[in-house]
């Protein structure tokens, strides 16, 4: 129980997946203008990468390593990532009418979103076991929404701020976001081990 | 530049710069780029992927149905990414433990399949391939530019290897290296300070450019007209 808390502890906050770990940056500073479109990503990106750890977690294990193919787990779990995002968008679509709603615009994009292929890569680095996996998964993306919600925050001063001319528009974000990254580096000083 | 290989060329790297002009690809941008060692690594990796991604998308652009074209392109992609990723865990080993997973990840890199889908679908394969390795040089380019201002901050010297040794000492030991460039918000810094000094040049390069049109203009306008001179003949005929 222990260690589910440490990697959920280190998923969010020290090793959050933006602001850390570079992963996931294109959504990051794509979707971040408005608070509610940023939630909308981080719910569909949390739910994607749940499920898609689980079933890279068993795609591995179940098939992969039993036929000694480990090093086709690229190929592997971006079919398997690209799959998941189409079924999971059919899926809610047909039941979950409500919910498609609010995420179904954000779900195409995730399949080229590293942080999903990233956290199904780190799972096997790691040599997660399968809860730890689907644990890992689940804190990343909610570091995730954290991160790109704590921006969108953010990103609404900016928009009534006035920077220099060369600064309007991206580079005054990665600006923003540098000082964020400083912020959360100040959780790095914390280590449990 | 009348050529169109070399226009190809220029497009990709300067014009069209897949980093500083179309803003792709930014977490291998942001996160290799601790030492130009790492950054060429990473760029070499994308110019071979990108080249022969290019390069068999031109070739089989016809037989893929339109519907399932960009899974497809993912899965040609994942295949060269895979062959260049063990090339590295055989021959470069250091440069493996240092980009970790980003090799893996050059899979959802925007810029590849952007360029496969943007070109390599309807162009022909040379120039395809031209378009590949230009965009992959330009993407180098752009990662070396930024590893070099954060190895120089953050450690003094440029061009040590993975392990940190080696290397040529630029800045003495007067100077007490910022380690914050290494760290991610370093990352942020130098990509947002840089985007903005390309951004003022490319200003500057368009005003002047402007400039010679408006300038242009005025001397067209007021330059004399082009009356032919009078004959013998003519100027008798006029008396």
């Amino acid at each position: 129980m222990g260690n589910i808390f440490l990697i959920m502890f280190a998923a969010i906050l020290t090793e959050n997946f933006i602001f850390s770990r570079f992963l996931g940056i294109c959504p990051f500073l794509g979707v971040s203008n408005k608070p509610s479109t940023a939630f909308g990503m981080g719910m569909a990106v949390t739910f994607v990468m749940t499920v898609s750890s689980a079933a890279t977690w068993a795609v591995y294990h179940l098939i992969l390593e039993p036929l000694h193919l480990e090093y086709l787990k690229t190929i592997a779990f971006i079919l398997v990532i690209a799959t998941l995002v189409q079924f999971i968008e059919m899926f809610l679509r047909k039941y979950v009418p409500a919910l498609y709603g609010a995420l179904g615009i954000y779900l195409p994009l995730i399949t080229t979103n590293c942080a999903v292929l990233g956290s199904a890569l780190l799972n096997i680095q790691k040599g997660y076991g399968f809860g730890e996996s689907v644990v890992f998964g689940f804190s990343s993306a909610l570091g995730f929404t954290m991160a790109i919600l704590v921006f969108a925050g953010v990103r609404q001063r900016i928009e009534i701020a006035n920077p220099p001319r060369a600064f309007r528009g991206f580079p005054i974000l990665l600006i923003a976001a540098s000082l964020a990254a400083m912020a959360f580096a100040g959780f790095s000083g914390m280590s449990f081990n | 530049m009348k050529n169109p290989l070399l226009k190809q060329m220029k497009e990709g790297i300067v014009t069209n710069n897949p980093t500083f002009v179309q803003l792709l690809g930014m977490c291998p941008t942001l996160a290799t780029t601790t030492s130009v060692i790492n950054a060429l690594g990473m760029g070499v990796a994308v110019i071979a992927v990108l080249t022969f991604s290019n390069l068999f998308i031109s070739l089989v652009r016809k037989i893929i149905p339109k519907e399932i074209r960009i899974a497809s392109y993912i899965v040609i992609i994942s295949g060269f990414v895979t062959a260049v990723e063990l090339i590295i865990k055989a021959f470069f080993p250091a440069i493996d433990a240092s980009l970790g997973i980003f090799i893996p990840l050059i899979v959802v890199n925007c810029i590849i399949l952007a360029r496969a889908e943007a070109f390599a679908s309807k162009n022909g394969p040379l120039m395809s391939v031209i378009d590949g390795i230009s965009t992959g040089i330009g993407f180098t380019l752009a990662l070396s530019l930024i590893a070099f201002v954060r190895e120089l901050l953050g450690t003094g010297k440029v061009f040590a290897a993975s392990d940190g040794t080696g290397g040529v000492t630029v800045l003495g030991g007067w100077y007490s290296p910022a380690t914050i460039f290494l760290l991610p918000a370093g990352a942020f810094l130098t990509l947002g300070f840089i985007l903005a000094a390309v951004r003022k040049i490319g200003d500057k390069a368009e005003e002047r450019n402007h400039r010679k049109e408006v300038l242009a203009h005025i001397d067209e306008a007021f330059a004399p007209a082009d009356v032919p001179e009078l004959t013998a003949e003519e100027v008798e005929n006029d008396g």
